[in-house]
């Protein structure tokens, strides 16, 4: 079976990366534009591995960390950190929302499969 | 999909995102201080910098990370956006846009404009907010002008740089040490609760080398005792591996924080390239149980760990996971639940948007066109055969010409778009000039949501930009001299749009000097565009610099002097349809107003006829219509006529003679006279033979077709299937006014 892969990211060009990557990679893709739509997209599309990004619009990655913690039907999914940001302190606040992981963009195919291999069965 | 449309996305999107930059910037610059507007500025050049890293793009990355690095001084309050920083920031935005169009189009950016804006950049993240100095910043001096040497993310591992080789596996020489790594694991119930897994992290080890596990269970409750999310079993791993600890250590990069952890190399085996097969990898493995802060005990499993395949432990450990899982599922969730309401309530409120290709809009407003020409053509020939008056027909037909004017208007709408895009492009014009002359310009930009025809936009911008860099080079003093003469020393140049009648208006007003009408008066005698003793109305004056050739300009300055004038400018705004005024007061500047339709598809239009040919006159060029009488016509010249109208003289324009429809002057009194209002504000009487009607058409161009006419701005096709051209209401007046003023436009004969 595939494993679906929810990704999280402002930026269409990101957003379009990913979908080819992860698709090439055989997993299935879904995807949102900001936190409150990764929200929301995720109640219906029960995905084995979230990939998100920090700096975004409306709820950015930290809330949108936090919220799927929250979520009692889907607070153990792995969630991977896709940002630039490289320093310490932003990785930390990311881990204490929840973040299972994180890689640091830009991202090459497969160090970018390679953690979600890491973090899913 | 492939790379490079994604890179086409890109670039689309790093104009979005300069725009976004750029109102957020001098949003900042007038004040805001909304943490809102520092974040949207702060993730636009975020983006661009992680897009342009995606495609190796490091010219931009290394300046996008400079900017952003100071962007996050700003974000975090450590550095203070006073107008002197903000015009660091505007500018850094200008290059940021170079850079982008450079990698897009290839061409060179302005290495030296972007080495200083990278130094003042980091002036400011470094100097004024010292605390910012670890950030990833790359190092002011010697970095700075070349990008390959600085090293922002772009190949960042991550925060713990892992520094092995895979050519090591094939290259090193037989007999090189394997050293084995031993590692006392225990995870708290926070590594389950992040989405980590204790069984793939086990996993993960194994596969680095030969691996042993001890899985101790000590700790496990009896099950009445047991909390289903507290992590109960550590392991102890020894694994033999040619990445050493720090490969060990890259397996737990995600879970370090959210276990107890330690990592050490026991021993290093001497491994020849054949003892790796035969001889048996596990030893037995002397753990230190003082280095345990646990202090369970483990020397019981100790055999076991030596035996155990790594599958018992991932068993067991999938067990413990498992359960955590399970509970997890069943806890309370009310909280939750109400939370991802609110989110998704809110999320209902953003506006949805799709991206079309242009052409897909073209392709539809071309075939809209012709609906509304075939609907024409319908209504007139169910008119012509309908000889029983009421027909259910007749109500379709109106009911369909409703429908089509309805879906011509929703199909314009889908190309109209704001004029933001222009009016942003013109602070950065603003700010070029202000620097170049040295002076001080504040752009006042408002209705920028006015909404226009995408192609109206689009050949805006140029005549904009020269006419911006006219206020700011011609029209506004010098600083000093502003103070002399009690105005604020820094200039101010407004730039408006708004909707009136129909059309967009929009005005460029500046605060300067006004238009010196001696200079003008003197350059147009010296330039014979007037006769030494030409008596001229002010406003006939200012609208001399529109003609060809002519500036006032003493010196030809690096801005001014390119070769284009007001000429220009006033027929690229007449190629859209649109008129350019000036009205100017002496010391307190000038105003150009320009008037351009919303779309270049359709045009409200009064069908005439003249000499026999049928003309269509823009409706809005109209003012009134009327019948003259011989009583009001007045002769005067040569073939000058003129008809007084409410107690004043108007030109009378024959139309039909102009055009060289005929060769003779036709009667007034046996035609209709159509008040025009021509740009620079005169009215004239144009004289046609009789009114058909008024209706929309559909503009088709006679350029693209045939060739450009004079007097005649387009074609279009009747109900009847008839062509029908679509006067230039303004080169027929001007060409009118030629004969008084100068032969300066000869017309060929049209029809």
């Amino acid at each position: 079976m595939k494993k679906k892969v929810l990704t999280v990211d402002d930026s269409r060009t990101i957003r379009n990366m990913l979908l080819v990557t992860l698709n090439n990679a055989g997993f299935e893709t879904i995807q949102a534009e900001d936190g409150v739509e990764g929200l929301e997209v995720l109640e219906n599309a029960n995905p084995d591995v979230i990939v998100t990004d920090i700096n975004m619009p409306r709820l950015d990655g930290f809330g949108f960390i936090e919220g799927v913690r929250r979520n009692e039907k889907y607070r153990a999914i792995p969630i991977l950190v896709l940002t630039t940001e490289s320093d310490a302190e932003k990785k930390n606040r990311a881990r204490q929302a929840g973040a299972t992981g994180w890689i640091v963009k830009p991202f090459d195919p497969t160090k970018l499969i390679d953690a979600i291999e890491r973090v899913t069965a | 999909m492939d790379m490079n449309e994604i890179k086409e996305i890109f670039f689309q999107e790093c104009e979005e995102q300069l725009a976004e930059l750029e109102s957020g910037l001098l949003k900042l610059n007038d004040g805001d201080r909304d943490p809102e507007t520092v974040n949207a500025v702060f993730r636009a050049v975020h983006s661009i910098k992680g897009g342009a890293g995606a495609f190796g793009l490091d010219d931009l990355v290394s300046f996008a990370h400079v900017f952003e690095t100071t962007l996050d001084c700003v974000r975090s309050n450590k550095l203070e956006p006073t107008q002197d920083v903000l015009k660091v920031m505007l500018k850094s935005a200008d290059v940021l846009a170079d850079l982008t169009n450079a990698a897009r189009d290839g061409g060179s950016v302005d290495e030296s404009r972007s080495r200083t804006l990278i130094r003042e950049l980091e002036a400011l993240a470094h100097g004024e907010a010292p605390a910012a100095a670890e950030a990833p910043a790359p190092k002011p001096v010697a970095a700075a002008p070349a990008p390959v040497v600085e090293k922002p993310p772009v190949n960042d591992e991550g925060f713990q740089p892992i520094p092995f080789s895979f050519g090591d596996f094939d290259d090193e020489p037989a007999g090189h040490y394997v050293p084995t790594v031993q590692i006392d694991f225990k995870p708290k119930k926070d590594l389950y609760a992040k989405g980590n897994e204790a069984v793939l992290l086990l996993r993960d080890v194994s596969r680095l080398g030969e691996m042993s596990v001890y899985c101790d269970m000590d700790a496990l409750p009896p099950l009445d005792k047991m909390n289903p999310e507290e992590a109960y079993f550590s392991w102890k791993l020894s694994v033999t591996t040619e990445k050493g600890e720090d490969g060990v250590r890259s397996v737990f990069e995600f879970a370090e924080w959210d276990c107890d952890l330690d990592i050490r190399t026991i021993e290093e085996d001497v491994v020849g390239e054949t003892a790796d097969e035969e001889e048996p990898p596990m030893q037995p493995v002397p753990f230190d149980l003082s280095m345990l802060d646990e202090g369970a005990s483990c020397a019981a499993g100790e055999e076991q760990a030596a035996e155990n395949p790594a599958a018992a432990a991932v068993a067991a450990a999938e067990t413990a996971s498992k359960v955590a899982q399970v509970a997890s599922r069943a806890a309370e969730n009310a909280k939750a639940a109400a939370a991802s309401a609110a989110q998704a309530s809110q999320a209902a409120a953003a506006g949805q948007t799709i991206r079309v290709d242009l052409d897909r809009v073209d392709r539809l407003i071309n075939l809209v066109g012709e609906l509304v020409i075939n609907q024409a053509m319908l209504s007139q020939s169910v008119v012509e055969n309908d000889n029983n008056g009421t027909s259910s027909i007749n109500m379709g037909l109106e009911e369909l010409q409703q429908l089509t004017r309805e879906i011509q208007d929703s199909v314009m709408a889908i190309r109209a778009q704001p004029v933001k895009p222009v009016f942003q492009r013109m602070a950065r014009t603003v700010r070029e000039i202000a620097d170049i002359t040295g002076k001080s310009v504040r752009l006042i930009t408002e209705g920028e949501n006015t909404e226009v025809d995408k192609t109206v936009i689009d050949k805006l911008a140029e005549p904009l930009t020269h006419m911006i860099r006219n206020a700011v080079d011609h029209g506004l003093e010098m600083p000093e001299k502003r103070e002399a003469l009690g105005k604020n020393p820094e200039g101010t140049v407004r730039l408006t749009a708004k909707h009136r009648s129909g059309r967009i208006i929009i005005e460029l007003a500046d605060d300067g000097a006004g238009i010196n009408r001696e200079k003008v008066r003197q350059k147009a005698i010296d330039n014979d565009l007037i006769a030494a003793d030409a008596n001229l109305s002010d406003e006939e004056i200012d609208n001399l610099i529109f003609h060809a050739g002519f500036s006032t300009a003493d010196k030809v300055s690096d801005l001014s002097g390119r070769g284009v004038g007001m000429d220009v400018v006033k027929r690229s705004i007449q190629a859209l349809g649109g008129r350019i005024s000036i009205s100017s007061k002496p010391g307190q500047g000038s105003v150009f107003t320009m008037s351009l339709p919303l779309t270049l598809a359709v045009l409200d239009g009064m069908v005439v006829t003249v000499a026999g040919q049928t003309l269509v006159v823009p409706l809005t060029a109209i003012v009134e219509t009327l019948q003259p009488e011989a009583s009001a016509i007045h002769s005067f010249g040569a073939s000058q006529r003129l008809i007084s109208i409410r107690n004043s003289f108007c030109p009378l324009v024959d139309v039909g003679r102009i055009l060289n429809f005929r060769g003779t002057q036709a009667n007034p009194v046996d035609g209709v006279a159509l008040l025009v209002e021509s740009e620079g504000g005169g009215q004239r009487a144009l004289m046609v033979d009789a009114i058909q009607g008024q209706r929309q058409v559909v503009i088709k161009s006679l350029e693209a077709n045939y060739t450009h006419v004079p007097g005649i701005a387009a074609a279009t096709i009747l109900g009847d299937g008839r062509v029908a051209l679509i006067l230039d209401v303004d080169a027929v007046v001007a060409a009118s006014r030629g004969q008084s003023l100068r032969q300066d436009i000869s017309l060929a004969a049209t029809g």
